[in-house]
Protein backbone atom coordinates (compact mmCIF):
# COMPACT_ATOMS: atom_id res chain seq x y z
CA UNK A 1 0.00 0.00 0.00
CA UNK A 2 2.70 2.56 1.01
CA UNK A 3 4.78 3.02 -1.43
CA UNK A 4 8.25 2.53 -1.90
CA UNK A 5 10.17 5.76 0.10
CA UNK A 6 13.41 4.21 -0.18
CA UNK A 7 16.19 5.37 2.17
CA UNK A 8 14.36 8.64 2.69
CA UNK A 9 11.53 6.95 4.53
CA UNK A 10 11.60 8.46 7.29
CA UNK A 11 12.25 11.62 6.58
CA UNK A 12 9.09 11.62 4.42
CA UNK A 13 6.72 10.09 6.75
CA UNK A 14 8.10 12.51 9.84
CA UNK A 15 6.88 15.63 7.58
CA UNK A 16 3.69 14.10 6.85
CA UNK A 17 3.08 13.01 10.26
CA UNK A 18 4.37 16.76 12.01
CA UNK A 19 2.20 18.73 9.49
CA UNK A 20 -0.47 16.81 9.01
CA UNK A 21 -0.31 16.58 13.28
CA UNK A 22 -0.11 20.55 13.24
CA UNK A 23 -3.08 20.80 10.96
CA UNK A 24 -5.80 18.84 12.78
CA UNK A 25 -4.66 20.53 15.81
CA UNK A 26 -5.30 23.50 15.14
CA UNK A 27 -8.57 22.80 13.50
CA UNK A 28 -9.22 20.89 16.73
CA UNK A 29 -8.44 23.82 18.95
CA UNK A 30 -10.28 26.19 16.70
CA UNK A 31 -13.75 24.46 16.68
CA UNK A 32 -13.43 23.65 20.56
CA UNK A 33 -12.61 26.80 21.35
CA UNK A 34 -15.45 27.97 18.93
CA UNK A 35 -17.84 25.76 20.71
CA UNK A 36 -17.66 26.70 23.94
CA UNK A 37 -17.79 30.62 22.79
CA UNK A 38 -20.84 29.87 21.01
CA UNK A 39 -22.51 28.19 23.71
CA UNK A 40 -21.22 30.65 26.61
CA UNK A 41 -22.98 33.69 24.39
CA UNK A 42 -26.36 31.48 24.32
CA UNK A 43 -26.38 31.16 27.88
CA UNK A 44 -25.14 34.50 28.53
CA UNK A 45 -27.90 35.92 26.34
CA UNK A 46 -30.42 33.42 27.74
CA UNK A 47 -30.06 35.25 31.26
CA UNK A 48 -30.18 38.93 29.69
CA UNK A 49 -33.53 37.96 27.91
CA UNK A 50 -35.06 36.45 31.30
CA UNK A 51 -33.70 39.12 33.22
CA UNK A 52 -35.04 41.98 30.82
CA UNK B 1 -27.13 55.44 27.41
CA UNK B 2 -26.65 58.24 24.86
CA UNK B 3 -28.44 58.41 21.80
CA UNK B 4 -24.88 58.10 20.05
CA UNK B 5 -23.53 55.24 22.42
CA UNK B 6 -26.61 53.49 20.75
CA UNK B 7 -26.31 54.12 17.50
CA UNK B 8 -22.76 53.19 18.14
CA UNK B 9 -22.91 50.06 19.86
CA UNK B 10 -26.32 49.33 17.27
CA UNK B 11 -23.87 49.52 13.99
CA UNK B 12 -20.97 47.47 16.08
CA UNK B 13 -23.88 44.80 16.29
CA UNK B 14 -24.77 45.05 12.67
CA UNK B 15 -22.18 44.25 10.81
CA UNK B 16 -20.60 41.44 13.15
CA UNK B 17 -24.32 40.02 12.60
CA UNK B 18 -24.60 40.06 8.85
CA UNK B 19 -20.93 39.07 8.69
CA UNK B 20 -21.97 35.46 10.74
CA UNK B 21 -24.86 34.94 9.01
CA UNK B 22 -22.54 35.16 5.23
CA UNK B 23 -20.05 33.13 6.65
CA UNK B 24 -22.17 30.34 7.96
CA UNK B 25 -23.90 30.12 4.40
CA UNK B 26 -20.51 29.83 2.47
CA UNK B 27 -18.07 28.03 5.34
CA UNK B 28 -19.09 24.26 4.54
CA UNK B 29 -17.91 24.89 0.61
CA UNK B 30 -15.04 26.09 1.86
CA UNK B 31 -14.59 23.47 4.70
CA UNK B 32 -15.34 20.56 2.02
CA UNK B 33 -13.58 21.48 -0.93
CA UNK B 34 -10.31 22.81 1.16
CA UNK B 35 -10.24 19.38 2.72
CA UNK B 36 -10.93 17.55 -0.61
CA UNK B 37 -8.24 19.33 -2.35
CA UNK B 38 -5.52 18.63 0.65
CA UNK B 39 -6.68 14.90 0.88
CA UNK B 40 -7.11 14.25 -2.97
CA UNK B 41 -3.58 16.14 -3.67
CA UNK B 42 -1.82 14.36 -1.11
CA UNK B 43 -2.58 11.38 -1.59
CA UNK B 44 -1.80 12.26 -5.54
CA UNK B 45 1.25 13.23 -4.57
CA UNK B 46 2.52 10.65 -1.72
CA UNK B 47 1.31 7.48 -3.88
CA UNK B 48 1.14 8.37 -7.38
CA UNK B 49 4.18 10.63 -8.16
CA UNK B 50 7.62 9.20 -9.19
CA UNK B 51 10.63 9.86 -7.14
CA UNK B 52 13.08 12.99 -8.23
CA UNK B 53 15.96 11.73 -9.85
CA UNK B 54 18.34 13.69 -7.38
CA UNK B 55 16.40 14.18 -4.05
CA UNK B 56 14.95 10.47 -4.10
CA UNK B 57 11.63 10.58 -2.26
CA UNK B 58 11.67 13.70 -0.48
CA UNK B 59 10.62 16.00 -3.11
CA UNK B 60 6.96 14.38 -1.84
CA UNK B 61 7.51 17.32 0.95
CA UNK B 62 6.93 19.78 -1.11
CA UNK B 63 3.24 19.31 -1.23
CA UNK B 64 3.31 20.43 2.46
CA UNK B 65 6.03 22.91 2.40
CA UNK B 66 5.78 24.97 -0.02
CA UNK B 67 1.40 25.41 0.27
CA UNK B 68 2.64 26.31 4.13
CA UNK B 69 5.19 28.57 3.22
CA UNK B 70 3.08 30.58 0.54
CA UNK B 71 0.04 30.55 3.49
CA UNK B 72 2.87 31.90 5.93
CA UNK B 73 3.31 34.80 4.23
CA UNK B 74 -0.50 35.23 2.08
CA UNK B 75 -1.99 35.36 5.87
CA UNK B 76 0.57 38.39 7.26
CA UNK B 77 -0.45 39.86 4.06
CA UNK B 78 -3.80 39.36 5.07
CA UNK B 79 -3.62 40.77 8.78
CA UNK B 80 -1.76 43.72 7.18
CA UNK B 81 -4.87 44.55 4.69
CA UNK B 82 -7.17 43.75 7.54
CA UNK B 83 -5.16 46.22 10.16
CA UNK B 84 -5.68 48.88 7.87
CA UNK B 85 -9.20 48.58 7.20
CA UNK B 86 -9.63 48.73 10.94
CA UNK B 87 -7.50 51.79 11.29
CA UNK B 88 -8.95 53.57 8.32
CA UNK B 89 -12.61 52.42 8.39
CA UNK B 90 -12.83 50.90 11.97
CA UNK B 91 -14.77 48.03 10.78
CA UNK B 92 -14.38 45.83 14.06
CA UNK B 93 -14.94 42.55 12.51
CA UNK B 94 -11.63 43.68 10.12
CA UNK B 95 -9.62 44.16 13.18
CA UNK B 96 -10.93 40.36 14.67
CA UNK B 97 -10.24 39.01 11.34
CA UNK B 98 -6.75 39.80 11.70
CA UNK B 99 -6.45 38.29 15.26
CA UNK B 100 -7.92 35.48 14.32
CA UNK B 101 -5.75 34.68 11.75
CA UNK B 102 -2.56 35.17 13.74
CA UNK B 103 -2.62 31.38 15.34
CA UNK B 104 -3.12 30.32 11.15
CA UNK B 105 0.24 32.03 10.25
CA UNK B 106 2.02 30.80 13.27
CA UNK B 107 1.27 27.25 12.26
CA UNK B 108 1.75 27.54 8.81
CA UNK B 109 4.87 29.06 9.96
CA UNK B 110 5.83 26.04 12.30
CA UNK B 111 4.93 23.60 9.33
CA UNK B 112 6.93 25.40 6.95
CA UNK B 113 10.18 25.52 9.21
CA UNK B 114 9.47 21.66 10.45
CA UNK B 115 9.35 20.14 7.00
CA UNK B 116 11.69 22.12 5.95
CA UNK B 117 14.27 21.06 8.86
CA UNK B 118 13.25 17.55 8.24
CA UNK B 119 13.96 18.07 4.68
CA UNK B 120 17.07 19.38 5.03
CA UNK B 121 18.71 16.77 7.14
CA UNK B 122 19.41 14.76 4.76
CA UNK B 123 19.30 17.16 1.65
CA UNK B 124 21.86 19.69 3.17
CA UNK B 125 23.35 17.42 5.74
CA UNK B 126 22.14 20.05 8.84
CA UNK B 127 18.67 20.22 10.09
CA UNK B 128 19.03 24.12 10.14
CA UNK B 129 21.38 26.48 8.40
CA UNK B 130 21.23 30.52 8.29
CA UNK B 131 19.90 30.44 4.49
CA UNK B 132 18.00 33.54 3.67
CA UNK B 133 14.40 31.82 3.37
CA UNK B 134 14.96 30.35 7.04
CA UNK B 135 16.21 33.09 8.41
CA UNK B 136 13.32 35.12 6.91
CA UNK B 137 10.79 32.79 8.31
CA UNK B 138 12.21 32.38 11.73
CA UNK B 139 11.97 36.47 11.86
CA UNK B 140 8.59 35.95 10.63
CA UNK B 141 7.63 33.60 13.21
CA UNK B 142 9.13 35.92 15.90
CA UNK B 143 6.67 38.31 14.85
CA UNK B 144 3.47 36.01 15.05
CA UNK B 145 4.91 35.39 18.22
CA UNK B 146 4.67 39.35 19.16
CA UNK B 147 1.21 39.97 17.45
CA UNK B 148 -0.29 37.17 18.90
CA UNK B 149 1.12 38.58 22.60
CA UNK B 150 0.48 41.93 22.30
CA UNK B 151 -3.25 40.66 21.47
CA UNK B 152 -3.39 38.59 24.54
CA UNK B 153 -1.67 41.27 26.58
CA UNK B 154 -4.01 43.95 26.39
CA UNK B 155 -7.46 44.06 27.93
CA UNK B 156 -9.35 46.81 26.21
CA UNK B 157 -10.37 44.93 22.70
CA UNK B 158 -10.22 48.86 20.89
CA UNK B 159 -6.58 49.68 22.24
CA UNK B 160 -5.92 45.80 21.51
CA UNK B 161 -7.14 45.74 18.01
CA UNK B 162 -5.19 49.70 17.58
CA UNK B 163 -1.82 48.70 18.78
CA UNK B 164 -1.40 45.30 17.04
CA UNK B 165 -2.54 46.99 14.04
CA UNK B 166 0.28 49.53 13.98
CA UNK B 167 2.96 47.02 15.29
CA UNK B 168 1.28 45.29 11.85
CA UNK B 169 2.05 48.26 10.16
CA UNK B 170 5.63 48.96 11.42
CA UNK B 171 6.08 44.85 11.57
CA UNK B 172 5.39 44.49 7.56
CA UNK B 173 8.18 47.48 6.88
CA UNK B 174 10.45 45.76 8.77
CA UNK B 175 10.11 42.23 7.78
CA UNK B 176 10.60 43.51 4.38
CA UNK B 177 13.81 45.18 5.51
CA UNK B 178 14.71 41.82 6.91
CA UNK B 179 14.65 40.13 3.82
CA UNK B 180 16.88 42.50 2.12
CA UNK B 181 19.05 42.45 5.34
CA UNK B 182 19.13 38.66 5.31
CA UNK B 183 19.93 38.50 1.82
CA UNK B 184 22.94 40.79 2.19
CA UNK B 185 24.12 39.57 4.98
CA UNK B 186 24.09 35.33 4.25
CA UNK B 187 25.91 36.56 0.50
CA UNK B 188 28.65 38.37 2.92
CA UNK B 189 29.15 35.74 5.11
CA UNK B 190 28.96 32.55 3.51
CA UNK B 191 30.36 32.55 -0.37
CA UNK B 192 30.34 28.89 -0.60
CA UNK B 193 25.95 28.65 0.59
CA UNK B 194 25.40 28.61 -3.06
CA UNK B 195 25.78 25.02 -3.02
CA UNK B 196 23.36 24.60 -0.40
CA UNK B 197 20.80 27.09 -1.79
CA UNK B 198 21.03 24.89 -5.59
CA UNK B 199 20.22 22.14 -3.66
CA UNK B 200 16.98 23.93 -1.69
CA UNK B 201 13.75 23.13 -3.26
CA UNK B 202 12.07 26.17 -2.63
CA UNK B 203 10.03 29.51 -4.52
CA UNK B 204 12.58 30.68 -7.37
CA UNK B 205 14.45 27.03 -7.52
CA UNK B 206 10.69 25.53 -7.37
CA UNK B 207 9.90 27.03 -10.47
CA UNK B 208 12.47 25.56 -12.86
CA UNK B 209 12.89 22.06 -11.76
CA UNK B 210 9.30 21.09 -10.80
CA UNK B 211 8.06 19.46 -13.91
CA UNK B 212 4.31 18.82 -14.47
CA UNK B 213 4.18 15.57 -12.35
CA UNK B 214 4.73 17.26 -9.43
CA UNK B 215 3.24 20.60 -10.71
CA UNK B 216 -0.53 19.21 -10.78
CA UNK B 217 -0.54 17.49 -7.48
CA UNK B 218 1.14 20.66 -5.86
CA UNK B 219 -1.08 23.57 -7.34
CA UNK B 220 -4.39 21.63 -5.59
CA UNK B 221 -2.52 21.22 -2.26
CA UNK B 222 -2.16 25.00 -2.68
CA UNK B 223 -5.44 25.61 -3.66
CA UNK B 224 -6.28 22.93 -0.56
CA UNK B 225 -4.33 25.52 1.60
CA UNK B 226 -5.55 28.66 0.76
CA UNK B 227 -9.51 27.05 1.38
CA UNK B 228 -8.60 25.94 4.58
CA UNK B 229 -6.71 29.32 5.48
CA UNK B 230 -10.26 31.35 4.43
CA UNK B 231 -12.87 28.20 6.11
CA UNK B 232 -10.22 28.72 9.19
CA UNK B 233 -10.39 32.51 9.36
CA UNK B 234 -14.05 33.22 8.50
CA UNK B 235 -14.81 30.26 11.75
CA UNK B 236 -12.08 31.82 14.22
CA UNK B 237 -13.67 35.65 13.43
CA UNK B 238 -17.18 34.05 14.15
CA UNK B 239 -15.67 32.74 17.43
CA UNK B 240 -13.64 36.21 18.41
CA UNK B 241 -16.92 37.91 17.38
CA UNK B 242 -18.93 35.79 19.82
CA UNK B 243 -16.04 36.52 22.84
CA UNK B 244 -16.63 39.58 21.96
CA UNK B 245 -20.29 39.77 22.41
CA UNK B 246 -20.27 37.73 25.29
CA UNK B 247 -17.77 40.89 27.08
CA UNK B 248 -19.88 43.40 25.57
CA UNK B 249 -22.85 41.89 27.35
CA UNK B 250 -21.21 41.07 30.62
CA UNK B 251 -20.03 45.12 30.69
CA UNK B 252 -23.74 46.17 30.40
CA UNK B 253 -25.22 43.46 33.06
CA UNK B 254 -22.35 45.08 35.11
CA UNK B 255 -23.19 48.95 34.31
CA UNK B 256 -27.11 47.77 35.04
CA UNK B 257 -26.83 46.37 38.13
CA UNK C 1 11.65 70.97 24.71
CA UNK C 2 15.60 71.46 26.36
CA UNK C 3 13.93 71.71 29.65
CA UNK C 4 12.53 68.23 28.87
CA UNK C 5 15.47 66.75 27.59
CA UNK C 6 17.17 68.24 30.99
CA UNK C 7 14.95 66.70 32.81
CA UNK C 8 15.04 63.29 31.59
CA UNK C 9 18.74 63.21 31.33
CA UNK C 10 18.67 64.68 35.05
CA UNK C 11 16.29 61.22 36.10
CA UNK C 12 18.29 58.63 34.43
CA UNK C 13 21.74 59.64 36.09
CA UNK C 14 20.12 60.41 39.14
CA UNK C 15 17.76 57.10 39.55
CA UNK C 16 21.26 55.60 38.52
CA UNK C 17 19.41 52.51 36.85
CA UNK C 18 19.56 53.53 33.25
CA UNK C 19 22.73 54.79 33.15
CA UNK C 20 24.93 52.31 34.97
CA UNK C 21 22.28 49.34 34.28
CA UNK C 22 22.86 49.08 30.28
CA UNK C 23 27.10 49.32 30.95
CA UNK C 24 26.91 47.08 33.45
CA UNK C 25 25.36 44.85 31.05
CA UNK C 26 27.74 45.43 28.22
CA UNK C 27 30.59 44.69 30.52
CA UNK C 28 29.29 41.51 32.00
CA UNK C 29 28.65 39.88 28.41
CA UNK C 30 31.99 41.12 26.54
CA UNK C 31 33.66 39.91 29.92
CA UNK C 32 32.22 36.60 30.48
CA UNK C 33 32.27 35.62 26.58
CA UNK C 34 35.90 34.62 26.85
CA UNK C 35 34.76 32.19 29.74
CA UNK C 36 32.39 30.32 27.55
CA UNK C 37 34.68 30.02 24.27
CA UNK C 38 37.82 29.57 25.17
CA UNK C 39 40.68 32.27 25.68
CA UNK C 40 42.34 31.40 21.95
CA UNK C 41 42.93 35.34 20.62
CA UNK C 42 42.33 34.02 17.31
CA UNK C 43 38.81 33.26 17.80
CA UNK C 44 37.86 36.07 19.66
CA UNK C 45 38.98 38.57 17.43
CA UNK C 46 37.18 36.94 14.84
CA UNK C 47 33.79 37.02 17.12
CA UNK C 48 34.67 40.15 18.83
CA UNK C 49 32.95 42.63 16.16
CA UNK C 50 29.81 40.56 16.56
CA UNK C 51 29.86 39.50 20.46
CA UNK C 52 30.04 43.90 20.92
CA UNK C 53 27.44 44.44 18.74
CA UNK C 54 25.44 42.10 20.92
CA UNK C 55 26.37 43.52 24.20
CA UNK C 56 25.33 46.71 22.86
CA UNK C 57 22.10 45.53 21.15
CA UNK C 58 21.25 43.88 24.69
CA UNK C 59 22.25 46.43 26.83
CA UNK C 60 20.08 48.83 24.98
CA UNK C 61 17.11 46.86 25.06
CA UNK C 62 17.93 46.20 28.77
CA UNK C 63 17.02 49.81 29.45
CA UNK C 64 13.88 49.83 27.41
CA UNK C 65 11.05 49.33 29.77
CA UNK C 66 12.00 52.07 31.88
CA UNK C 67 12.02 54.68 28.82
CA UNK C 68 7.91 54.99 29.19
CA UNK C 69 7.51 53.34 32.36
CA UNK C 70 8.33 55.96 35.27
CA UNK C 71 6.49 58.77 33.34
CA UNK C 72 3.27 56.44 33.06
CA UNK C 73 3.24 55.39 36.53
CA UNK C 74 3.43 58.95 37.87
CA UNK C 75 1.11 60.77 35.61
CA UNK C 76 3.45 62.85 33.59
CA UNK C 77 2.97 61.19 30.54
CA UNK C 78 -1.03 62.64 30.65
CA UNK C 79 0.97 65.88 31.46
CA UNK C 80 2.75 65.90 28.50
CA UNK C 81 0.37 64.30 26.17
CA UNK C 82 -1.92 67.76 26.61
CA UNK C 83 0.90 69.92 27.22
CA UNK C 84 1.53 71.95 23.83
CA UNK C 85 4.84 70.20 22.59
CA UNK C 86 3.58 67.63 20.08
CA UNK C 87 3.72 64.21 21.08
CA UNK C 88 6.06 63.19 18.19
CA UNK C 89 8.15 65.54 19.65
CA UNK C 90 7.85 64.43 22.87
CA UNK C 91 8.73 60.73 22.04
CA UNK C 92 11.83 61.89 20.31
CA UNK C 93 13.18 63.36 22.78
CA UNK C 94 12.35 60.34 24.79
CA UNK C 95 14.70 58.40 22.52
CA UNK C 96 17.11 61.03 22.44
CA UNK C 97 18.06 61.19 26.32
CA UNK C 98 17.80 57.34 25.95
CA UNK C 99 20.47 57.50 23.42
CA UNK C 100 22.43 59.78 25.29
CA UNK C 101 22.25 58.07 29.15
CA UNK C 102 22.29 54.53 27.51
CA UNK C 103 23.40 54.45 23.30
CA UNK C 104 26.37 56.94 24.05
CA UNK C 105 27.88 55.26 26.65
CA UNK C 106 28.21 52.04 25.18
CA UNK C 107 29.77 53.64 22.15
CA UNK C 108 32.06 55.49 24.62
CA UNK C 109 33.12 52.58 26.42
CA UNK C 110 32.95 49.86 23.09
CA UNK C 111 36.78 50.51 22.34
CA UNK C 112 37.74 49.76 25.68
CA UNK C 113 36.22 46.19 25.66
CA UNK C 114 37.03 45.92 22.09
CA UNK C 115 41.00 45.65 23.83
CA UNK C 116 39.33 42.58 26.19
CA UNK C 117 38.42 40.84 23.05
CA UNK C 118 41.69 41.36 21.03
CA UNK C 119 39.83 42.87 17.96
CA UNK C 120 41.84 43.63 15.28
CA UNK C 121 43.32 47.51 15.30
CA UNK C 122 41.60 48.83 11.75
CA UNK C 123 38.08 47.39 13.60
CA UNK C 124 38.47 49.91 16.43
CA UNK C 125 36.85 52.74 14.26
CA UNK C 126 34.70 50.93 12.10
CA UNK C 127 32.99 49.62 15.42
CA UNK C 128 32.80 53.03 17.01
CA UNK C 129 31.48 54.43 13.79
CA UNK C 130 28.78 51.53 13.28
CA UNK C 131 27.57 51.67 16.87
CA UNK C 132 27.54 55.56 16.68
CA UNK C 133 25.47 55.12 13.93
CA UNK C 134 23.47 52.19 14.94
CA UNK C 135 22.40 53.09 18.18
CA UNK C 136 20.43 56.03 17.31
CA UNK C 137 17.82 53.32 15.97
CA UNK C 138 18.02 50.97 18.60
CA UNK C 139 16.84 54.30 20.74
CA UNK C 140 13.97 55.43 18.20
CA UNK C 141 12.48 51.70 17.52
CA UNK C 142 13.33 50.97 21.55
CA UNK C 143 10.91 53.62 22.30
CA UNK C 144 7.97 52.48 19.86
CA UNK C 145 8.40 49.13 21.67
CA UNK C 146 8.30 50.78 25.16
CA UNK C 147 5.21 53.02 23.64
CA UNK C 148 3.34 50.03 22.63
CA UNK C 149 4.13 48.05 26.18
CA UNK C 150 3.49 51.03 28.15
CA UNK C 151 -0.05 50.40 29.45
CA UNK C 152 1.26 46.91 30.45
CA UNK C 153 1.91 45.69 33.90
CA UNK C 154 4.80 43.39 33.62
CA UNK C 155 5.09 44.67 29.65
CA UNK C 156 8.92 43.91 30.03
CA UNK C 157 9.19 40.21 28.16
CA UNK C 158 6.52 41.75 25.71
CA UNK C 159 8.52 44.47 24.86
CA UNK C 160 11.30 42.29 24.24
CA UNK C 161 9.88 39.69 22.50
CA UNK C 162 7.95 42.67 20.22
CA UNK C 163 11.51 44.68 19.40
CA UNK C 164 13.60 41.63 18.69
CA UNK C 165 12.82 41.50 15.22
CA UNK C 166 12.44 45.02 14.87
CA UNK C 167 16.36 45.02 15.36
CA UNK C 168 17.47 42.03 13.03
CA UNK C 169 18.40 44.84 10.52
CA UNK C 170 20.57 46.99 12.39
CA UNK C 171 21.83 44.47 13.84
CA UNK C 172 22.61 42.81 10.47
CA UNK C 173 24.16 45.95 9.11
CA UNK C 174 25.84 47.13 12.25
CA UNK C 175 27.56 43.88 12.84
CA UNK C 176 28.32 43.46 9.10
CA UNK C 177 30.55 47.29 9.21
CA UNK C 178 32.05 46.31 12.37
CA UNK C 179 33.16 42.38 10.90
CA UNK C 180 34.33 43.93 7.38
CA UNK C 181 36.14 46.87 9.02
CA UNK C 182 38.21 44.85 11.51
CA UNK C 183 39.02 42.04 8.38
CA UNK C 184 39.86 45.27 6.47
CA UNK C 185 37.48 44.82 3.55
CA UNK C 186 35.46 47.30 2.23
CA UNK C 187 32.36 48.86 4.48
CA UNK C 188 30.70 51.14 2.10
CA UNK C 189 27.06 49.58 1.21
CA UNK C 190 26.28 48.06 4.66
CA UNK C 191 27.49 51.30 6.42
CA UNK C 192 25.19 53.27 4.15
CA UNK C 193 22.36 50.49 4.97
CA UNK C 194 23.22 51.09 8.37
CA UNK C 195 22.70 55.09 7.74
CA UNK C 196 19.41 54.35 5.62
CA UNK C 197 17.68 52.46 8.53
CA UNK C 198 18.57 54.89 11.46
CA UNK C 199 17.75 58.03 9.23
CA UNK C 200 14.77 56.42 8.29
CA UNK C 201 13.53 55.28 11.53
CA UNK C 202 14.31 58.53 13.52
CA UNK C 203 12.22 60.14 10.14
CA UNK C 204 9.00 58.01 10.10
CA UNK C 205 8.91 55.85 13.63
CA UNK C 206 8.41 58.65 16.03
CA UNK C 207 4.87 59.12 14.29
CA UNK C 208 4.05 55.62 14.86
CA UNK C 209 5.68 55.98 18.69
CA UNK C 210 2.96 59.02 19.58
CA UNK C 211 0.25 57.37 17.94
CA UNK C 212 0.62 54.51 19.51
CA UNK C 213 1.08 56.47 22.42
CA UNK C 214 -2.11 58.06 22.12
CA UNK C 215 -3.95 55.13 21.93
CA UNK C 216 -2.43 53.47 24.88
CA UNK C 217 -3.46 57.44 26.63
CA UNK C 218 -6.88 57.57 25.44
Amino acid sequence: MIPDLGKYADTVMWSYVVSIALLVALIVFSVMRGRKVRAEMEKVEQRMTRNG
Amino acid sequence: MSIAAKANALWEYANPRKFLATSERVMPFFWITSIACIVVGLIWGFFFTPDDYKQGSTVKIIYLHVPAALMAINCWLMMLATSLVWLVRRHHVSALAARAAAPIGIVMTLIALATGAIWGQPMWGTWWAWDPRLTSFLILFLFYLGYVALWEAIEDPDTAADLTSVLCLVGSVFALLSRYAVNFWNQGLHQGASVMRAAAVTGADTEEKVSNIYFYPLLLCMIGFVLLFIALVLYRTGTEIRARRIKALLARERVNG
Amino acid sequence: MIALLLRDLKLALRAGGGFGLGLAFFLIVTVLVPFSVGPQSSLLSTIAPGILWLGALLACLLSLDRLLALDWEDGSLDLLATAPLPLESVVTIKALAHWLTTGLPLVLAAPFLGVLLNLPVPGFSWLVISLLIGTPAMSVIGTFGAALTVGLKRGGLLLSLLVLPLYVPTLIFGAEVARRGAMGMETQTPLLMLAGITAATIALLPFASAAVLRINLR
